[in-house]
Parts: C-alpha cells; sequence; structure tokens
C-alpha cells in the first residue's frame, strides 16, 4: 500500500472506542533505557505481574521493547526459533515481509494500524521452522516507561508446517506513566498441522489507552490457543482480535478474563471466522467489573458447511457503578453451521454464598471464594509458575478493592 | 443440643411455621415427617440461618446459646451441618477445594472421595453436573469434613438409587459417629471411631445430634433414630418414641388420622 494512501487512513476513525487523538502524544524512536537492568524498579515489577521472568528460568527467548526501541532480543543457545526486532526482520527477509508483512492485518484498517505501518517498524518477528517444537515458552515484552509516549508495534509470528511454540507475551507501563498510548499490532500465521499458544498479559496505567489490531490466520489442523489476561486498571482499551480458520480441521481457542475496577474502559471483543468445512471455535470470556465498564463482544462467522462454533460470555457486576455489556453475534452463511452462546450478565446468586456460608465460610470470604472459581478459566499452555502467579493474584481477589 | 422455642418463621412475608417447639439432646437423633409443602425444609434452614427465612417470634439455642440472629457461617462454626435438598453449583471450585474448605487435609480428602465413591468428581467443579446420587454423595462428603455436632439432613434418600441409600446411610451414621462398621471394615475411614475396633472398649456413646427429614424412611434402616414428629400445617403436632411406628401409622392412615391418632394417646 502506498504512502499516500496510508497518510489519508491516518484520519480513519476505528469501528469501536473513543477517538484517540495520536497528534497529543510523543511520537519518538529515542532509546530510554539501554538494557532491563537500567529499568526502574516499579518497572521491573510491573513486568513481573505480566509473567515476565527477567532470569529467564524456563523460557526458550526473550524480547523487550521499552517505548518504541527494542532493547533485548535473545534466544537460548540451541534453541531453533528466529525471533527479531521486526524491522530488522525486514531487511534481513524481503522475501518474508513480501508474504507475510500486513497480510493479516489491513494496514489502511483504521488510524491506528496507519500510523504504525507508516513508521520504521517496532515489535517483534518470530519464525518457527517446519516441525521444530518449542518446550519452553517464549517471552516477549513491550514495556512502556516514558511520559507522552506514543508507542508503536507491529509484530509478526509465523509458524512453519508442524511447529510448536508457546507464547507469553506481557504488555505494561510503568506507573508514573500520565499520558501514553500504546498500538500494538500482531500478526499470527499458523501453518499447517502447527499449534501455537499464545498468552497476553496486560498491566497497563490508570492513564494509558491502548489500541491492540490482531489477526490470526490458522491453516489446515493448526491449533490457535489465545489467553488474555487483564486485571488491572486501564484508562480505555479497545480490541477485537480476528482469527481465521482457512484450512480443514483448524480449532481456535480463545480465553479472555477480565477485571474491571473504578476508572477502567475495556471494549474487548473477539472474533472467529470459519471459512472452510470442518473448523472449530470457542470464545470463553469472564468478566468482573468493581466498578468498572466492560463492552464484551463476540462474533462467530460461520462461512462454510460442517463448521461448529460456541461463544460463551459470563460478567459479574460486583458493584453498583460501571458496567458490563455483552454483544454476542453470530452469523451462518451456510446450512450446515452449528453456532451457539451463552451469555449471562449480573450479581453473584445468593444461594451460591450462602451454600459456602452454611460450610462456615464468612460472606466476603465466600463470595471472594466464588469470584475466583468464576475466573478460572482452564487456560491452557501455561507454564506452572504463571499459572501460579494468576492463580495467586485471583487468591488476594477482595470483593472491594479488586485485584 | 438444640432447643427451639415457640418459633415462629416467615418468607417473604409468609408465615410458615407457627410455635415450633423442638428439644434435641446431645446423641439424639428425631426424624421429621410431614406432607409436602408444609414447612420442614423451612425449618431446617431456618435452624442453619439462612436470609430469607425470619423468625418473627420464639428463639433458637445451640449448645445453650442464643443463635436466633446468628449469621449462618457462625452456626456452621459453632457445629451445626445441612444437607440442603438442591445445592447449587459453584463453577470454578473444584470439590476437592471445598472438602478441604470444610476442614478436611488434603489426604483426608482422598480417603473420605474414596470411601464415598466421589474419586473421580475430586477436579470438578462443586456439584456441576452432579446426578442426584453424586449430589447427595458430594454433600457427604463435605459433612464428613465438616465434623457437625448437629447434622441436619432435608430428604437425604431423594434421587439416590436403591444400592446407593445405604452407603447414603452409612456415611450420615459416620458424622453421626452412629458406627455401624463391623471389625472387617476396621481401615476403612468410617471406622475411625469404631469402638468394636477396639476390643476392650464398649460401643461407644456418641454425643452428636441429627435431625433428619424423610418421606419414605428408607435411611431409618442405616440411621438409629430416637424420636419422630409430624410436622401438620406449620406446626410440630406430637411425638412418638418409635419413627418406625410413625411411619407405619403415616403409610396405613395418612398423616391427618395419624397426627390425630397418636396425639389422642396422650403422647405428645
Amino acid at each position: 500500500m502506498d504512502r499516500n494512501e496510508l497518510q489519508s487512513a491516518l484520519k480513519k476513525q476505528a469501528a469501536f472506542g473513543t477517538d484517540i487523538d495520536l497528534n497529543s502524544y510523543d511520537d519518538n524512536n529515542d532509546v530510554h533505557v539501554q538494557s532491563t537492568a537500567d529499568m526502574t524498579t516499579t518497572g521491573k515489577e510491573k513486568l513481573e505481574r505480566v509473567g515476565i521472568d527477567l532470569t529467564e528460568t524456563n523460557r526458550s527467548a526473550t524480547f523487550v521493547q521499552v517505548d518504541n526501541a527494542a532493547i533485548e532480543a535473545k534466544t537460548k543457545a540451541q534453541t531453533p526459533l528466529e525471533l527479531m526486532n521486526t524491522g530488522m526482520a525486514a531487511k534481513k527477509y524481503p522475501e518474508l515481509v513480501e508474504k507475510y508483512w500486513w497480510k493479516a492485518v489491513k494496514p489502511d484498517t483504521d488510524k491506528y494500524t496507519a500510523i504504525t505501518a507508516l513508521e520504521s517498524e517496532q515489535g517483534y518477528f518470530i519464525r518457527v521452522k517446519a516441525g521444530t517444537k518449542i518446550d519452553a515458552p517464549l517471552q516477549a515484552c513491550v514495556f512502556m516507561g516514558h511520559e507522552d509516549q506514543l508507542q508503536r508495534v507491529h509484530n509478526v509470528i509465523i509458524l512453519e508446517e508442524g511447529a510448536e511454540l508457546n507464547i507469553i507475551s506481557g504488555c505494561a507501563s510503568d506507573t508514573n506513566v500520565e499520558h501514553g498510548v500504546h498500538l500494538g499490532i500482531s500478526e499470527m500465521f499458523v501453518g499447517k498441522g502447527a499449534k501455537l499458544s499464545f498468552t497476553m498479559i496486560h498491566s497497563w496505567g490508570e492513564n494509558v489507552s491502548v489500541r491492540p489490531r490482531t489477526v490470526t490466520i490458522v491453516e489446515e489442523d493448526g491449533q490457535f490457543i489465545s489467553n488474555y489476561v487483564c486485571m488491572e486498571k486501564v484508562k480505555d482499551i479497545q480490541m477485537y482480535p480476528t482469527t481465521r480458520l482457512i484450512g480443514k480441521g483448524a480449532v481456535a481457542r480463545l480465553n479472555s478474563v477480565l477485571v474491571a475496577p473504578t476508572g477502567s474502559h475495556m471494549d474487548i471483543g473477539g472474533k472467529a471466522i470459519l471459512e472452510v468445512p470442518g473448523t472449530r471455535a470457542e470464545i470463553v470470556t469472564r468478566s468482573i467489573s468493581t466498578g468498572g465498564e466492560i463492552i464484551n463482544r463476540g462474533n462467530l462467522t460461520g462461512q462454510a458447511e460442517e463448521i461448529k462454533a460456541h461463544l460463551e460470555c459470563h460478567g459479574l457486576m460486583l458493584s453498583n457503578d460501571g458496567y458490563i455489556r455483552a454483544i454476542p453475534e453470530l452469523a451462518a452463511e451456510s446450512a450446515n453451521a452449528e453456532l451457539s452462546h451463552e451469555a449471562a450478565v449480573g450479581r453473584i446468586a445468593p444461594e451460591e454464598i450462602e451454600y459456602l456460608m452454611a460450610r462456615g465460610m464468612s460472606e466476603e470470604d465466600a463470595t471472594a471464594t466464588i469470584v475466583r472459581g468464576f475466573l478460572n478459566v482452564n487456560i491452557e499452555g501455561l507454564p506452572d509458575s504463571l499459572a501460579k502467579k494468576i492463580t495467586d493474584t485471583l487468591d488476594t481477589f477482595s470483593v472491594h478493592q479488586g485485584c | 443440643m438444640l432447643n427451639i422455642e415457640h418459633l415462629t418463621v416467615a418468607v417473604n412475608g409468609k408465615t410458615i411455621l407457627r410455635d415450633i417447639n423442638l428439644h434435641i439432646a446431645p446423641g439424639e437423633v428425631h426424624v421429621l415427617f410431614g406432607p409436602n409443602g408444609t414447612g420442614k425444609s423451612t425449618l431446617i434452614s431456618t435452624i442453619m440461618g439462612f436470609d430469607r427465612y425470619k423468625v418473627l417470634e420464639g428463639k433458637i439455642y445451640f449448645k445453650g446459646q442464643d443463635i436466633t440472629d446468628a449469621p449462618c457461617y457462625e452456626r456452621a462454626q459453632l457445629g451445626i451441618g445441612v444437607m440442603i435438598q438442591r445445592p447449587p453449583t459453584i463453577r470454578g471450585l473444584s470439590l476437592q477445594k471445598m472438602v478441604e474448605i470444610c476442614g478436611a487435609s488434603p489426604r483426608e480428602v482422598a480417603s473420605m472421595a474414596k470411601w464415598m465413591g466421589m474419586s473421580d468428581f475430586l477436579n470438578r467443579s462443586v456439584n456441576d453436573g452432579f446426578s442426584g446420587g453424586e449430589l447427595k454423595r458430594s454433600e457427604l462428603l463435605q459433612l464428613m469434613a465438616q465434623k457437625p455436632d448437629l447434622l441436619l439432613l432435608d430428604e437425604p434418600e431423594s434421587g439416590v438409587d436403591i444400592e446407593n441409600i445405604a452407603l447414603v446411610g452409612r456415611a450420615a451414621n459416620y458424622i453421626l459417629q452412629h458406627t455401624d462398621c463391623d471389625k472387617s471394615h476396621c481401615e476403612q475411614p468410617c471406622c475411625g471411631q469404631n469402638t468394636l475396633c477396639d476390643e476392650n472398649n464398649p460401643l461407644k456413646e456418641s454425643r452428636h445430634s441429627g435431625l433428619i427429614i424423610t418421606h419414605l424412611g428408607h435411611i431409618l434402616k442405616y440411621v438409629p433414630a430416637h424420636t419422630a414428629h409430624i410436622l401438620y400445617n406449620g406446626t410440630l403436632t406430637c411425638q412418638s418414641g418409635d419413627p418406625l411406628d410413625v411411619l407405619h401409622c403415616i403409610s396405613e392412615t395418612g398423616y391427618e388420622k395419624c397426627v390425630r391418632g397418636i396425639c389422642g394417646r396422650g403422647k405428645a
């Protein structure tokens, strides 16, 4: 797409979410820290909260971008995967740019994709060659530490035929950032028979706006498992990741766990397009408002025969402030499509609380136990340490404060 | 153990129970008969302290303490345990965790679950998709861990197949510590209190009490009960010494005649 077209797309508002004036941010590519060792103590703590282990125990590779500069991209010895800055990969592999860059996400989708496509490319490139299975997870972190920062990220993930990879993607901003915007474009390609587990954990601040744009393309017999966890305050996040199942036997499972404290606005969607026969998809969302605003958009589009997909969207309101809106959408475009959804939003059933109280728990403990159970979706592909961290966070859940 | 005096209870503004008096001494198991809709479950729910059940008059004493206004969890902590008819599903909370919450160590959970035939259910969400019999076994497993001094059972046999009624009965008995195990069962957890396993002791006198709602009385084959009551039109009419006699009377002549008959003999 030529630059003129992208320039004009800079004015294009997104389909959902409040329009953000990108001119009010500082779009620089400066290197603000040289290495993770230079990061602030609060910054390092934030990384840990989003599943990034700086000791790199049980990790196959680590990528860290701070603001708009990649400060670390390293792969453990003898690990057959490629990890580098997207801009560097573009120079090294022009043929891959031709085949993959901006082929899943259209660069003129909206102003956020356009501005990211116009600039030199930040973000990470990951490739696993055919038949290669990587056991330990790769961790990738995009961190915002600079005030007023406009952060651009373009990630390209390629799993060739039969490859397997588990990615932990942690995004966070430093506690002192009072004004910032994160634009994260991710294009993921899951090849024939490949399996990608992608777990994204967010920990933004109360003054940060976030606009991820993600499209995943899954080929024949490929599996895509996506987990999204956001349990902390974020000023305004809007995303609607889309998964296209384009080969027979392709499967997608998308889980989201959301907790919105007062002052948060989360517009989190999820869409699966079942383009060919014999594809399956499942979208499960659990959301809790402790005073914040949550919009759950879910969409299953069945374009072919013999497809099956289910959408499950459950929300708990734990406060009189805020709201949860569930907007499930099903579209069948063939006679033999099986699409279903289940949505429920409301309070905790009082009989559940009393049931636990009759076993000796106080009302507050009973409520917290039910909430933890509610959020306890079976998140597959997490290393034990990260699963434990999420469970621990849930264990500290207080009905009044959130996580 | 439990003393209920002149208790009047309303649900959603409608009076269900009137002037109930009930005294259960330590070690006694009482049976509550009565037609559907007469307030049996209301009585058990009121003793447990569930929110919807409003005490308009009267007092409930447990172990000498006035618990009329105590919250439900305090009553549980004092030693009251209940099996309700339709327990809710707690999604995402495993049965294993639930039994631990009730007071068992992970090892105890494993052996109790094995005995209750619930080993395969420990990783499932509490009551999620359980059949009628599985629900009762899940409840009893939790109560085993809770070890209440006063056990309240609301129709423990409903929805349970004949084979499992014996298991349900024995589990209730174990919780009440009225063990029916013989020497050959000494390795089973139910026999933790089994004095038959100790040559020198006579059968230990249990101090645990129970109140059981039953229609058909199958559970009485396994749980020795001392006294039966008939709850009729919101009131406890009278009581008889032998629950099996009362059950026989009800099945022969119906509740109304039986109530009059027993009361007529002045056994109230």
